[in-house]
């Protein structure tokens, strides 16, 4: 198995960890990843509430280079993910849009023909890998480790069709599979705030508030996330969010949960970077990683 | 129109007063128009008012009007309400509405429209971060190709709030140790193929006007 992978620019800032540590289970799992090449900037959501427009274009080149190498696309990051299908979503629905873009590729002698899929990690690991090969495959089990599994808005909303809307299930399983303990978690899919944290503080805050004390209300030990945005929110501000007493819990991405478990040293998976540590956690469990 | 306009006003015996039902001379049916044609807003004069919107909304708890109100208000054209009230700015763009509409409303999308159209006529509040954080942005694309977050935070910052970099600084300090703050700019190879694709956009749009 071989794909075309689209880091986005997130994963090479406050995100390399998720970055490192996908590259890791791939790796674990003999799927080779090729990095799109010279990929830009999908847009993402800023761009799309000034210019709706050039986002297309831009999320577009992407497609268009990615289409060259007739393989699917991963996106890892929530919003690159949502932002190249909603680009060929919206490609195929409006005339005009498509228009648009058609013209801007060809100025730079590029055409986007829509036959690449783009997909998410999660997606993958479960539907083409599966749980029975990363089961097999696990060298040190998570030992009930109890993971809050957090989705956040824009990988199962609005276009995913891996993974149910309401209550998509694809980490839990994931992550099971590794030996953790899924705790009942409802605000799964409730949404984080995004960049409301940096715009308007005090409802970002109010956010991730309910988001962290529902986590520590159920039990969990850690929290685990699939996009950069919800990763940060949560854990840069666990002092801030008004929770008394404060909360200091850890927020992992799923993906380094999974290279843990399948046997990759923490160094190499970016633990280091975290700003609240795991490895408390960790040794309570017993759980000795490399 | 009566003495009464929509906004508040004081009376005589220092009594404030304001005319909360609206008229249809209050109406702006050119910005009703433009919802209903914009993208995503096709099935508007669909919307059932049904509020499950509203109810899916992690935002509206914090909003002068509600998504279901805002549609109604956009659909009938009510365009000052619309435009200056502090939901368009509150949307997140979760998705939880659109997943949840019965009729298929792209309500997120609609918040998208609404933002643009806000910008392009003046209906934010002074130093507010978003449209500044949206100009920095675009810029820092068009000339690198690739976002560098750390120069991003720092940029509107300092455009909006210093203060408020000051406050943050420790926070970035810890990032910085933990290598997740580059001090080095992110960029593609072929950075002219970036401003030619969006010199293209900007001259398509202003030659099909859309």
């Amino acid at each position: 198995m071989k794909y075309t992978y689209y880091p986005g620019c997130s994963l090479r800032g406050t995100g390399r960890a998720y970055e490192e540590s996908l590259l890791a289970v791939f790796r674990a799992l003999d799927i080779e990843l090729e990095e799109l090449e010279d990929w830009n900037c999908c847009g993402a959501t800023t761009y799309l509430s000034v210019d709706e427009l050039t986002s297309y274009a831009l999320a577009a080149r992407n497609l268009a280079l990615a289409e060259r190498e007739h393989r699917d696309v991963i996106a890892p990051c929530a919003a690159c993910y949502l932002v190249l299908n909603k680009t060929q979503r919206y490609m195929h629905d409006y005339p005009d849009i498509k228009l648009v873009v058609t013209r801007a590729l060809a100025a730079i002698g590029l055409t986007c023909e829509d036959h690449v899929r783009v997909r998410h990690p999660l997606d993958i690991l479960l539907h083409e890998v599966g749980l029975k090969t990363i089961a097999e495959k696990v060298k040190i089990p998570l030992k009930g480790l109890k993971v809050a599994p957090y989705y956040g808005c824009q990988i199962v909303r609005p276009y995913a069709t891996f993974d149910d809307q309401h209550n998509p299930t694809s980490m839990d399983r994931l992550l099971e599979a590794c030996g953790a303990k899924i705790v009942y978690y409802p605000l799964k899919t409730r949404c984080c705030g995004g960049s409301q944290k940096g715009t308007l503080p005090e409802i970002g805050l109010d956010l991730i508030h309910y988001l962290l004390s529902e986590a520590q209300k159920n039990g969990a030990e850690v929290i685990a996330t699939v996009c950069p945005l919800c990763q940060f929110n949560l854990e840069c501000f666990q002092k801030e969010a008004g929770n008394h007493p404060p909360i200091s819990m850890p927020v992992l991405y799923f993906t380094q949960l999974m290279a843990l478990a399948l046997g990759a040293s923490a160094k190499t998976i970016g633990l280091q970077r975290s700003l609240v540590s795991i490895a408390p956690v960790l040794a309570k469990k017993e759980i000795a990683y490399a | 129109m009566g003495a009464f306009g929509t906004h508040t006003m004081w009376t005589e015996v220092g009594m404030e007063l304001k005319r909360t039902v609206k008229f249809e001379a209050d109406r702006d049916p050119e910005f009703a128009r433009w919802i209903s044609h914009t993208v995503g807003g096709e099935r508007i004069r669909q919307c059932l008012q049904c509020g499950l919107c509203s109810g899916s909304c992690p935002l509206s708890l914090y909003m002068d009007y509600t998504p279901r109100r805002l549609m109604h208000l956009s659909r009938e054209g009510f365009k000052e309400e619309v435009l200056s009230s502090s939901s368009i700015w509150l949307c997140t763009a979760c998705y939880a509405c659109m997943v949840e509409c019965p009729k298929k409303i792209n309500v997120t999308h609609l918040m998208y429209a609404l933002k643009q159209r806000a910008i392009e006529e003046g209906f934010y509040p002074k130093r507010f971060p978003i449209p500044v954080m949206a100009q920095q942005f675009s810029r820092m694309v068009r000339r690198s190709g690739r976002i560098t977050e750390s120069w991003l935070v720092v940029r509107v910052f300092l455009r909006s709030a210093i203060l408020r970099l000051l406050g943050m600084s420790k926070l970035g300090l810890r990032l910085f140790l933990a290598g997740r703050m580059n001090v080095r700019k992110e960029r593609i190879e072929r950075r002219q193929e970036i401003v030619a694709l969006l010199d293209s956009v900007a001259a398509t749009r202003k030659e099909l006007a859309l």
